[in-house]
């Protein structure tokens, strides 16, 4: 025990001393090529010197993490201290849509974003609480290790395998085309070129040393992410506030003055009030031409299209018949209406319903802190969408945590510490190091929209802000800002911004140089490749130990063990990089989807496996299936995607199908286990066995580091 | 093994720290966020219903979590259910 405790404290040692060299070292790269930028170096290859340098450093450490051993390659060896764990999993955890999207999501939509914020934080207390300590005193390799020595038989582990798959791989899509935006904005790749690039710095690391590379990685992309987050944010709030702590200022001093111009911008009777409302009734009465077309298209079909190209075309021989000559550029507009007009009564319909759509921009601004806004004709109709819309906020935040206390790739890296004393302390730095991130994204949300309403609005057309300019050439989805007006200074109702700019841009807006947009686009790039590193080895580790081993070879030798496994880590790589060059719909609905997924299918199985002696067999086999079944059956039916459109079930999203799928899977538990008989006592023993962290003064290795 | 009484006492324990951090942790996502507009009329470092689901709520998730890590690894020692000397 003795040399053990002193063998422990020395690689604490030494890895604290690594990761310090480590940061600094990175700093000074920093450093220097803030340098270059000042000697003149231009943006492009510094923006290729971070790519490549930060891919370089993890492929290096995976490199060095290289690993035949198989209690190494599953779980790290199980040395891997709570602090160090803690930052791993942060990083494993806070993946791109956590970090370039999360606070541009909380810019748009203020009070309701925060779901995100409260579910995938809060999800850790039931870590925590119910999963943590007891899964590392089993100590297995995978999730499904669980079901299967908890429930026995190979059906709640295939299940289990089934729904790993399922959701991790749903996820990692989403983060391989995080990889592929990052390496294509900042480094003028194309976009499959980025993924493949981005994917190769995860598959070195992981092929070569599995968990064991991939958790020595993921806390230098901890370190890495966390630093280009907060440097443009702790800056904006000084340039703004004076005031270092933006998690202070903000809520002190940018909010109000936020709040304060809402109401400004909302009143016709001021200045700024009445600029809005000048900009609101061109967009008002575009959409309302618009919906008179689209009426009259209901009616008149075919007829009503080619009046309407008739007109068109008569404005274009007016014009060119006039004297005496009309401006050249107003032919050429209408000649371009002639040429663009919709061919078919289809299109006509698509054309101008999106044309209709402008009307949403007339819409009066809405309040950041305000929570669950709604809108309605009478009193009575604004209740009853204010309440759909809180039963919503509330049920994402379920499946949300839920999800977080499921994901396996989550829960298998307390597999990976010396203890469970080290787990239950390792789920309280994981949640810390999250919540570094998490609760700085609603300060730099208001501190971003203080710049705006109170900079970007009122400023003149003439002379906008360069991240402005900047931003509008390059991504008018992210950016994009027009004179409606024609009054020559900017109106917020003129402005449309895309969530992802917020993080983006804080650089910029904050006047910091170009080395620190590099610093951003490497955190994004090192929060995207380790949660897809966590994902893939997941995925690979669920199909080559429990499908292979467990189930189909179980006398595999080690080296064939881990050669399959290899294998099918490079097999799912590809086939998820090209599933994310499809570039498959709504990247927020594959995360919520996965989360739903998760939550339904382990949730109830994994908690009634430690606090419910009585769950058997049949039981967790009903309430898996049901979970799973229900939540997938509910978001195919109802998602749009699909294209069933089925009537929500008591006004739930599907992103939210979690909400059926959970007690469902609870009860399918309940019902199934108690119409069959109790499990065995060896498996009763085994329960009580997870239940305590020793019963005989030992720390348990589980299977590996031997 | 046989579990002696001390053994079952342990996990009751645990069982009731475990139920009085999961209300807390009810009421810190759950009633906030039923009454966030109501709480939104409180002013604390600006309207109090954002401020909890924004920042409050967060910090006691780590607060929880804190306590039951350091609240059960002194319980282990307690009950003698600790594993060895590693730290």
């Amino acid at each position: 025990m003795t040399t053990q405790s002193t063998s422990h404290k020395q690689f604490l040692a030494n890895l604290k001393k690594y990761y310090t060299f480590y940061t600094g070292g990175f700093i000074s790269f920093v450093i220097l090529v803030g340098i270059l930028e000042q000697m003149g170096v231009p943006n492009k290859i510094l923006g290729y010197m971070f790519l490549f340098a930060t891919i370089a450093l993890y492929a290096g450490i995976g490199f060095m993490s290289k690993t035949s051993d198989v209690g190494e390659y599953y779980v790290a060896g199980r040395r891997v201290p709570a602090l160090f764990n803690g930052m791993a999993t942060g990083a494993d955890w806070m993946s791109a849509a956590s970090f370039i999207g999360m606070a541009g999501t909380l810019y748009l939509s203020g009070y309701d974003g925060l779901a995100f914020v409260l579910g995938w934080t809060g999800g850790y207390c039931l870590v925590a609480l119910f999963l943590a300590p007891y899964l590392r005193k089993f100590g297995q390799f995978t999730i499904p290790d669980f079901l299967g020595a908890r429930f026995g038989g190979h059906l709640p582990r295939f299940i289990g395998v089934i729904a790993a798959i399922t959701c991790s791989f749903t996820y990692v899509i989403a983060q391989i085309y995080g990889v592929g935006l990052i390496t294509s904005r900042f480094t003028g790749l194309e976009f499959e070129i980025g993924v493949f690039v981005g994917l190769a710095g995860i598959l070195v690391c992981s092929f070569l040393g599995g968990m064991k590379a991939v958790t020595w990685t993921q806390v230098a992309q901890y370190i890495i992410l966390i630093v280009a987050y907060m440097i443009p944010v702790v800056w904006l709030s000084v340039k703004h506030t004076g005031n270092p702590i933006p998690q202070i200022a903000a809520y002190t001093t940018a909010l109000p003055q936020v709040t304060a111009l809402e109401k400004e911008f909302n009143d016709k009777t001021t200045v700024k009030g009445a600029a809005e409302e000048s900009v609101r009734v061109i967009f008002r009465e575009k959409a309302a031409v618009a919906d008179a077309k689209l009426k009259g298209l209901e009616a008149g079909k075919d007829a009503f299209l080619a009046e309407e190209k008739a007109k068109v075309a008569a404005k274009v021989a007016e014009l060119k018949a006039a004297t005496p000559p009309a401006d050249p550029k107003a032919v050429e507009a209408a000649e371009k209406a002639l040429k663009d007009f919709p061919a078919d009564a289809a299109a006509a319909k698509a054309a101008w319903t999106k044309d209709k759509g402008i009307g949403a921009r007339a819409a009066p601004v809405k309040a950041h802190a305000e929570p669950f806004p709604a809108a309605g004709k009478t009193p009575e109709e604004v209740e009853k969408n204010r309440s759909v819309a809180k039963k919503n906020f509330l049920a994402l935040i379920m499946c949300l945590m839920v999800g977080t206390a499921a994901l396996p790739h989550i829960l298998m890296r307390y597999y990976t510490t010396p203890s469970v004393h080290e787990a239950r302390v390792s789920v309280f730095w994981s949640l810390f190091f999250i919540f570094l991130l998490y609760f700085t994204a609603p300060v730099l949300a208001i501190l971003a929209k203080y710049e705006v309403y109170s900079s970007l609005v009122g400023s003149s057309f003439a002379n906008l802000p360069t991240w402005v300019s900047n931003w509008a050439a390059v991504d008018k989805t992210l950016m994009s800002i027009s004179d409606v007006n024609k009054d020559g200074i900017v109106q917020l109702a003129e402005i449309v911004i895309g969530g992802d700019l917020i993080v983006l841009a804080t650089p910029e807006i904050a006047g910091l140089p170009y080395v620190i947009s590099g610093l951003v686009a490497a955190g994004g790039l090192a929060a995207a490749l380790s949660t897809a590193d966590g994902l893939l080895l997941t995925i690979a580790n669920a199909m080559s130990h429990d499908l292979y081993y467990k189930m189909i070879d179980p006398n595999a030798s080690t080296m064939r063990r881990l050669a399959v496994s290899k294998g099918l880590l490079v097999v799912v790589a590809l086939v998820a990089a090209y599933v994310t060059s499809l570039k498959p719909g709504d990247i927020l609905f594959l995360v919520g989807a996965a989360f739903s997924l998760a939550a339904s299918a382990f949730f109830p199985a994994l908690v009634c496996g430690v606090f419910w002696r009585r769950a058997n067999y049949f039981g967790a086999v009903l309430g898996m299936s049901l979970g799973l079944g229900v939540c997938a059956y509910y978001m195919y039916m109802t998602y749009p995607f699909f294209g069933i459109k089925a009537p929500l079930w008591w006004d739930i999203n599907p992103i939210a199908a979690g909400t059926f799928g959970i007690p469902l899977g609870f009860l399918g538990i309940i019902i199934g286990s108690l119409i069959t008989k109790a499990p065995s006592q060896e498996i009763q023993e085994m329960v009580d066995n997870v239940r305590y962290p020793s019963l005989d003064g030992t720390v348990s290795a589980g299977s590996a580091g031997h | 093994m046989q579990l002696t009484e001390r053994h079952k006492q342990y996990w009751n324990i645990n069982l009731r720290i475990t139920g009085i951090l999961l209300a807390i942790w009810f009421v810190a996502t759950f009633v906030m966020g039923w009454y966030a507009r109501e709480l939104n009329e409180i002013t604390f470092l600006g309207p109090l219903g954002f401020y909890m689901s924004a920042q409050g709520s967060l910090i006691i998730y780590v607060a929880i979590i804190w306590y039951y890590a350091r609240y059960m690894n002194n319980l282990d020692k307690e009950y003698g259910v600790h594993e060895g000397e590693l730290d």
